[in-house]
């Protein structure tokens, strides 16, 4: 490809696009940084605190059982959804018309606004009058997602498989893709199990397009509002009170601005840190 | 083994029309027969829901508003995403690393964490309501995702391409919108694609900063909910011409969406 030319009017070529998402980032996270460091009684007016929300934010027992279920829905989510998106590209068809209708029925769940992803799930499961939930209560499982703990949290997960698993197949599928024929040939001549052509040639293509998938579905599982918040609202009691649902509850609700704001800043360099840990490591062995 | 290989895909789309289904049925419902019985599919078929949504001004502004500011952020994105993406696929300038990841961290910034400030923001430079407000703010994350789709399709276009039009004595701007624009022009698609998709499917802020005026469809059905008691059948049918645009929009890309991420560099 050539190497790039040192060329200063670069700059100028990114100057809408810095002005644009500066304007959007920075200025609305000075206002949160502003927040963070003082406490208000109303009219304005506002007195420096310093670390006081943060101590109490990092303290408070709330804050805590909300980044474990935020901790263990992404985590569960990434579970599911890598292996079974993997899984799926593996057994889509190469070529033909088929490809075509797949991608297109498969990419579907990624077009629907997320609350409208939450509303149709939320009727959809529910025990009396939605497809799922009298399914399940007719195979004789007791499921009332909007009582039990467990049920709301088996719903929650299936739902979010049912939105975001495409687009883990999709990426996967566009490594696939990307893999010429004669590889596949040359194993066939070598006598190579399933398991090694996946092992050997399939996941080395699909790591690029992989470590992609991956960040993508945790920083966008780990930012989850709006579905969780209308398929539950945080319920039963606050078994599904994500992270980002406490947050909205806090700053908009109760409005108490200082420790709403002192957690979004900790919610944000923790998606920053956990982000570059997954980055480093998954590309570690490029380097050398 | 492998015969039986396609089943896996065709149980998953299955799976993910089973709900799309049951939105879709239950729209052609009355509010009765959903809430009176269960039944697979509509006993008695209606398309008092449909009629109500195309004869009902809050509803139906409720799609132009959306489809309004989705268009101009669409619009916005890829417009000042192409050249950006193209310094950063053919230029080294100073900071060029550090400013392409400090735009990646923006796609990851939670929206909750913003609603407020944004709010504020807005309200203060007299855009609150606005369609320009909804689209200027879902710049924060689609930018960003512009200029990463475009920067891989473009460093897959070879230098030499430029050189040669350079040398035949073309202009960069001249270059640029005759021969590389027409090049990457699926680039350019799935782009756009991606940026329609995520404006079209965020309510959060979209909610946060209109009120009446710009009020999307999304936020019309979480109002409508509280307000009118439980029309679910009018939800339903609300919710599934939600479905429409997207379906539409991707019908075009479908060849390109998978490509798109493959050739973003992480």
């Amino acid at each position: 490809m050539g190497s790039k030319t040192h060329n200063a009017m670069g700059w100028l070529f990114v100057l809408p696009v810095v002005v644009l998402v500066a304007f959007n980032a920075i200025i609305p996270l000075m206002a949160v940084v502003n927040y963070s460091v003082q406490e208000t009684f109303g009219n304005n007016m506002f007195f420096f605190e310093g670390v006081k929300w943060f101590e109490q934010v990092l303290h408070s027992d709330r804050f805590h059982a909300s980044l474990g279920r935020q901790l263990m829905f992404s985590g569960i989510v990434l579970a599911i959804e890598v292996p079974l998106g993997v899984a799926i590209a593996l057994a889509m068809p190469r070529r033909g018309p088929w490809v075509s209708v797949c991608l297109v029925l498969m990419a579907l769940p990624l077009l629907i606004p997320w609350n409208v992803v939450g509303a149709m799930w939320n009727i959809f499961a529910l025990p009396d009058i939605g497809m799922l939930g009298r399914l399940l209560n007719d195979l004789g499982i007791n499921y009332n997602y909007t009582q039990q703990p467990i049920s709301a949290w088996a719903t929650l997960i299936a739902m979010d498989v049912w939105h975001w698993t495409s687009l883990v197949v999709l990426l996967a599928y566009a490594g696939l893709s990307a893999i010429p024929d004669a590889y596949y040939q040359a194993a066939k001549i070598d006598g190579a199990s399933s398991w090694a052509v996946f092992r050997y040639i399939q996941l080395p293509k699909m790591k690029r397009v992989l470590t992609i998938a991956i960040l993508l579905r945790f920083m966008d599982s780990f930012n989850i509002h709006t579905e969780p918040f209308v398929l539950t609202g945080g319920g039963p009691g606050n078994a599904t009170t994500l992270l980002s649902i406490d947050l909205v509850k806090i700053a908009l609700g109760q409005f108490d601005l200082g420790p709403a704001a002192a957690m979004s800043i900790i919610y944000f360099l923790i998606i920053l840190l956990l982000s570059w840990i997954f980055y480093v490591v998954m590309t570690r062995d490029e380097e050398h | 083994m492998r015969k039986l290989g396609w089943l896996v895909p065709a149980l998953y789309i299955l799976f993910l029309l089973l709900p799309i289904y049951w939105l879709v049925s239950m729209s052609f419902k009355t509010t009765n027969e959903i809430l009176g019985a269960f039944t697979l599919w509509p006993k008695k078929f209606t398309l008092e829901n449909y009629q109500k949504i195309f004869t009902d001004p809050t509803w139906y502004n409720g799609y132009i508003n959306s489809l309004i500011y989705v268009v101009i952020n669409t619009v916005i994105s890829v417009l000042v995403a192409l050249p950006a993406a193209y310094a950063f696929s053919r230029y080294r300038f100073l900071g060029d690393k550090h400013l392409f990841f400090w735009l990646l961290t923006n796609r990851m910034a939670p929206a909750a964490v913003f609603a407020l400030p944004f709010f504020q923001l807005y309200s203060a430079i007299g855009l609150f309501d606005t369609h320009i407000a909804v689209a200027l703010a879902h710049c924060l994350f689609n930018i960003p995702l512009a200029v990463w789709i475009l920067e891989g399709f473009m460093s897959s276009v070879p230098r030499q391409l430029d050189e040669t039009a350079y040398l035949d004595g073309y202009g960069f701007w001249r270059f640029f919108g005759k021969i590389f624009v027409p090049t990457i022009a699926a680039g350019i698609g799935v782009a756009a694609f991606f940026c329609f998709m995520f404006s079209w499917v965020e309510l959060l802020l979209a909610k946060t900063l209109t009120s009446v005026a710009a009020k999307p469809i999304a936020a019309t059905m979480t109002r409508t909910a509280s307000s009118s008691g439980y029309e679910l059948g009018l939800l339903a049918a609300a919710g599934t011409l939600t479905i429409i645009p997207g379906a539409f929009v991707i019908y075009f890309v479908r060849n390109y969406i998978a490509k798109g991420f493959a050739l973003g560099r992480v």
